[in-house]
């Protein structure tokens, strides 16, 4: 366990230099890219992924996979849609509404791992279609807007930090994604979700042996990650002040890039929080850096997908030396 | 315990199967009303008109709109329709399911707006071959099979974009393109017709950048603010589909250059539409979604009835902007 985590230690350092490193590159190529405005720019890119991302932080380590978070993403914020302006009920509660939304398919993919036995995989590729056929039947195909509750705007684009602090006008998305990342690591490294979370990743049938109920926090941690997604979900929905049912494709694959860039294993039981957080900037960084550069998109993406081959080889590469 | 939460969960998933069907039998209109023509009753033996008609997309407001034109023609011809298409302008291979199951059902005619030409034209031969005439719509079919093709002219579109853009700018200065992706039509057309018309007509207009942003709104948002950001100096960005058009719209407003900037955009939806109300963008160009799925059946019923059709049908487009948004002809063709 001691030496996970020191190894762990490593790669964040290693992340965080690379993140360095590109800002660096991107500070001297132009002179528009180190800039308050971009800066916040980018933290507010990296938010939803980021939320995402933290979320899939939980699952990975059991060395499982949630493929659902991107569509689940798109339900909640359409629940909170739904419960905000179809029924018109108080802003705070179509946010408990989105985040319980995404929690409620955290508890029902856990449960098929956990209890049905189906294979990660499968069971969060399932959960993915079925949200994706719920955001479409409960939103009526269409685009809920929030028009009629102006205060859900301020939930991602208001800034409570400028209001406190004037002059420091960071919208609320980015203060909720680092307190979510809080959030996460205390659950990660204090409390006993987060030790069961590293025992099932590392060697489950000996957890299984030592008397832990498995199935019980499989299905815990899989509601954790839902409650995450519905987060983002709900910030998501914010931002664009709609929920748009048709969102969300892909965005998992996005937030599995940004933890696994942050050196959690996909063969589990080893993973930190403040990699993810580090991995889900070099991403958005990566992308602002070579959008301000004018790079064309087609090459943006190559460079992207090597830049995972890059960061998952680097792992390797140390872990054979340890 | 364990019973209980797999008995919970088989129950979900059956809910969501039986909801996915629902779904999918929405799409299907006029299937549980046969014969609303009534006129073919005297007859007996003789066959209603069914028209399948196989869209790029279903759950997109645009195509939503297209779908209610065809059901407005439907009733009005008399005719059975239904309507369908892939979730994303991706699934190639699925669209070819949809055309293929539409075509064993032995239609009278069918409408059909390709994602991918090549892929689908030994389809389009068989109906051919059987007689069926195909309506091809949106985009196209690049093959001469199709009796004719309703849609908007893109190339022309995205220069009248061009062409209000550069009034609005003063003939000069630095703009930008979100497009949404650079292998379909309507995204290759759009960009070049409104790149063509800059580069032709307006050479103190300079294009910095192009970038796609796949429709998504809030890819399509962080990228304009990167634009905005790589050049302070830029005096108007246009987005090429609604998507991202509204992405524009809220990098405007995260940067607050609202007035700043012009924005101009195209297609409609609430989000465009309130922007233009609000200022925040110019205008806009709306195709004519409705009479892109009128002109389809109609054509498709005047082909089965042997009538001689235009082999190309212009279902036109419209720019809007404050002064008309509330006019009865742009009201006609835009939706929230």
């Amino acid at each position: 366990m001691n030496i996970q985590i020191k190894s762990g230690a490593l790669q964040q350092v290693l992340a965080l230099a690379s993140l360095v490193v590109l800002i660096v590159f991107f500070t001297i190529s132009s002179s528009n890219f180190f800039q308050f405005s971009n800066i916040v720019g980018i933290l507010l890119s990296t938010a939803v992924i980021g939320v995402l991302a933290l979320g899939s932080t939980f699952v990975i380590i059991t060395g499982g996979i949630d493929l659902s978070v991107g569509t689940v993403m798109t339900l909640s914020g359409v629940m909170t849609g739904v419960c905000i302006t179809f029924w018109g009920l108080p802003v705070p509660v179509g946010i408990l509404g989105g985040i319980l939304m995404g929690a409620l398919c955290g508890l029902l993919s856990g449960t098929a791992v956990a209890k049905m036995k189906i294979p990660p995989f499968i069971a969060t590729l399932a959960m993915m279609m079925i949200a994706k056929g719920l955001a479409l039947i409960i939103s009526g195909a269409k685009p809920v807007y929030f028009n009629d509750a102006e205060s859900f705007a301020e939930v991602s684009q208001g800034s409570v930090l400028g209001w406190l602090i004037p002059g420091l006008d960071i919208p609320n998305a980015v203060v909720i994604f680092f307190v979510a990342a809080i959030v996460g690591y205390l659950i990660l490294s204090k409390t006993i979700i987060g030790r069961y979370n590293f025992a099932l990743g590392s060697n489950e049938e000996a957890t299984r042996l030592s008397g832990v109920n498995v199935g019980f926090w499989k299905i815990v941690i899989y509601t954790l990650t839902g409650a995450f997604t519905g987060l983002a979900g709900v910030m998501m929905a914010s931002r664009l002040n709609s929920a748009n049912p048709a969102l969300g494709a892909g965005y998992e694959l996005e937030a599995i890039a940004a933890v696994v860039i942050g050196g959690t294993s996909l063969s589990g039981g080893k993973g930190t929080i403040i990699g993810t957080v580090i991995g889900a900037l070099i991403m958005s960084v990566l992308t602002n850096g070579l959008r301000i550069l004018s790079v064309p998109q087609e090459w943006q993406t190559v460079v992207v997908g090597f830049v995972i081959i890059l960061a998952v080889y680097a792992d390797i590469l140390r872990r054979r030396k340890a | 315990m364990k019973k209980l939460s797999v008995l919970v969960l088989i129950l979900m998933l059956t809910a969501g199967l039986l909801a996915a069907c629902g779904a999918s039998g929405s799409t299907a209109t006029g299937t549980d009303s046969p014969s609303e023509g009534g006129s073919s009753s005297g007859s007996g033996a003789e066959e209603e008109i069914y028209i399948p008609i196989i869209s790029k997309g279903f759950q997109h407001q645009f195509w939503q709109a297209v779908k209610a034109g065809a059901e407005q023609a439907g009733q009005e011809l008399g005719v059975r329709i239904t309507f369908e298409g892939p979730e994303t302008e991706s699934q190639v291979d699925k669209q070819i399911e949809m055309l293929q199951a539409a075509l064993d059902k032995k239609p009278s005619a069918i409408g059909f707006a390709a994602l991918d030409s090549q892929a689908s034209i030994p389809y389009l031969k068989k109906a051919q071959e059987n007689n069926i005439p195909v309506i091809a719509f949106d985009s196209g079919v690049e093959s001469d099979i199709p009796v004719t093709t309703a849609s908007t002219d893109n190339m022309a579109a995205s220069a009248l974009a061009a062409d209000k853009m550069a009034k609005l700018i003063g003939n000069e200065g630095k703009i930008a393109m979100v497009v949404h992706d650079q292998t379909s039509v309507t995204g290759v057309s759009r960009r070049d017709g409104f790149k063509k018309q800059i580069e032709d007509k307006y050479p103190n207009i300079e294009i910095v950048d192009i970038q796609y942003g796949g429709g998504d709104h809030l890819k399509s948002t962080d990228l304009a603010k990167a634009m905005m950001q790589a050049h302070p100096d830029l005096k108007g960005i246009f987005g090429a589909n609604e998507g991202s058009a509204v992405g524009v719209i809220n990098a405007v407003t995260e940067m607050k250059k609202e007035g700043q900037i012009v924005v101009v955009g195209f297609d409609s939806g609430k989000a465009q539409i309130d922007a233009i109300k609000n200022g925040t963008m110019a205008g806009a160009i709306t195709q004519n979604p409705v009479g892109i799925g009128y002109e389809t059946v109609k054509a498709a019923v005047a082909a089965i009835k042997g009538e001689k059709v235009e082999p190309q049908i212009d279902t036109g487009f419209y720019w809007y902007d404050k002064n008309n948004i509330d006019s009865d002809e742009i009201k006609a063709v835009i939706y929230e």
